[in-house]
């Protein structure tokens, strides 16, 4: 019986009641209707992002309390940074030089190779730097920072340093959460630069564009604004991928298979999320 | 010492901890023994609290730490040694610099100092040469032994040893047992240790309490063991598998 057809024959008091009925059974309806397997992924994911923002808060809250672990802190700026430029100068570079590329063929059917310059610059600094460096980050840092928790976790020491009466959230997480925030806006820097240098080569060596028309466009359309941008890209990106990398490792559980489970998840997660922000911040500072 | 009353520990359905008391005398040897998923390492990382029970008290030096918070917990860590399973070694730190990490924790001293204090706990677990190693060249006995050194360089009024003799050949066992016999002898801290090597156990403690269902099931001193007449410590003992202790 439809709702009208209802309210004409037993009256506007008994359908409010019915309406109510009706109302509640569809929300039984629609809850019975969803999966288990997408409730117990809901539970999942409520639960992972709770241990991040619980963890976020704790590094906070440690991060400004004595003792301040310089020591460790300087450990991890050279895992994480000093012994990724390497890394980020190749990527940087080979990333510079194959954009030229696609650029000029695009600016060219225009005969707008001027422009291929300052749209690399561009590129580069707002977008490429920040997100390639901080995939690169990712796949060296994060993934080995996951690993290294989980072991720790999984072999006591972690209970070691709580039973000597050393908080393993500041001895841990903190320095490694501060080091890696600090140092992915200078990697995304060295990346930039390492990739307009490859772009440069290419551009002039290659492809026959005009070094100074290629300079002068970085010169006239690349402003501080944009590397800002970038910068503030970079230290989300930082946050993010670091804390993702302690949560997973820090709270591992399953022994050896675990510890795979939570290394892969660490690198799925922060590269997705590397990448979502990255769509959202650029909407916002558009 | 340590004095738990009725302590309760659950995890999802299973109850692990069913109401636990006991007292430990203080500069005993105390063992709590139980097949193994009976709750001794519950149990230990209870008094070490690295948990908290769901219901009870635990008296550590007469203060509830129960109740603590993670601050004042930490004080009272500061006069506990723990020596973990494996040992717990930090991988990534020597021999030396394990042994150091406590004492550079808690203490304002000179590196000179320091070292004095691991050349004084390395020299007596017996691995003063190999203080420059890496965890990961040791061999597992040895490791329990720098992680007893460890456990001692705070000189703690208590040490906690969960399973200190688990996957060691007899002769490795032997050693450590003659380490716990020996640095007892030595200082007469309060041990506690979770076990289920039976002839050590008789060998070291004063006193054995038998975790069973939940429960303290059985405690008494070594000699009692032996001239018990109750059915579970005595198929424990003998390791058999007829008996009231069902293995599923």
């Amino acid at each position: 019986m439809s709702e009208r057809a209802f309210a004409t024959v037993y009256g506007p008091a008994c359908m409010y009641g019915s309406l109510s009925r009706i109302g509640l059974l569809n929300v039984l309806r629609f809850l019975g209707s969803i999966p288990l397997g997408t409730v117990e992924a809901l539970r999942f994911f409520v639960e992972e992002v709770g241990r991040m923002i619980v963890l976020l808060g704790l590094s906070a809250v440690w991060l400004l309390r004595p003792p301040f672990r310089g020591r460790e802190f300087v450990r991890q700026l050279d895992f994480a940074g000093a012994q990724s430029v390497l890394l980020i100068v190749l990527t940087g570079t080979f990333t510079g030089m194959v954009f030229t590329l696609q650029t000029y063929n695009g600016m060219h059917r225009y005969g707008a190779e001027a422009m291929v310059g300052a749209t690399v610059a561009l590129g580069l600094t707002r977008e490429l730097g920040p997100v390639l460096s901080a995939l690169m980050v990712v796949a060296r840092v994060g993934s080995a920072m996951t690993a290294e928790l989980g072991t720790m976790r999984n072999t006591q020491q972690i209970d070691a340093l709580t039973s000597m009466a050393v908080e393993p959230v500041q001895y841990l997480v903190v320095p490694r959460i501060f080091a890696v925030t600090l140092v992915l806006p200078l990697l995304a820097l060295i990346f930039s630069f390492t990739g307009m240098v490859g772009a440069y080569f290419i551009a002039s060596g290659w492809l026959g564009i005009d070094p100074a028309s290629f300079m002068s466009g970085i010169r006239n359309y690349l402003g501080p604004e944009d590397i800002t941008h970038g910068m503030i890209k970079a230290v989300v990106f930082g946050l993010m991928v670091s804390l993702v990398a302690c949560a997973k490792g820090y709270y591992v559980t399953g022994g050896a298979r675990g510890i795979g489970v939570a290394t892969t998840r660490s690198v799925v997660l922060s590269s997705v999320l590397v990448l979502v922000s990255d769509y959202v911040m650029t909407s916002l500072m558009f | 010492m340590i004095v738990l009353e009725d302590v309760h520990k659950t995890y999802g359905r299973q109850k692990v901890l069913d109401g636990i008391s006991f007292r430990i005398r203080e500069g005993s040897v105390t063992t709590v023994i139980g097949t193994s998923g009976s709750g001794k390492s519950v149990l230990l990382r209870q008094m070490i609290g690295l948990e908290k029970p769901d219901s009870g008290t635990i008296l550590i030096k007469g203060e509830n730490i129960v109740n603590l918070s993670s601050r004042e917990l930490n004080r009272i860590r500061r006069h506990i040694g723990v020596l973990f399973q494996e040992g717990a070694l930090f991988d990534s730190l020597t021999v030396k610099e394990n042994v150091a990490f406590p004492v550079r924790e808690h203490l304002k001293l000179t590196e000179k100092q320091v070292q004095e204090i691991v050349d004084v706990r390395l020299t007596q677990v017996g691995l003063r040469e190999h203080q420059d190693k890496l965890p990961a060249e040791l061999s597992g006995g040895m490791r329990k032994r720098v992680g007893l050194a460890r456990a001692l360089a705070l000189d703690p009024a208590i040490v906690f040893f969960d399973e200190p003799t688990t996957g060691l050949d007899p002769i490795t066992r032997d050693v450590i047992y003659r380490l716990i016999e020996k640095t007892h002898a030595e200082d007469s801290r309060t041990y506690v240790l979770v076990s289920h090597d039976v002839g050590g156990v008789l060998r070291i403690s004063d006193e054995v309490m038998m975790l069973r269902d939940g429960k303290i099931g059985w405690s008494g001193t070594p000699d009692e063991i032996r001239s018990t007449s109750d059915e579970a410590v005595r198929q424990f003992f003998t390791g058999s598998v007829n008996g009231p202790i069902r293995i599923e």
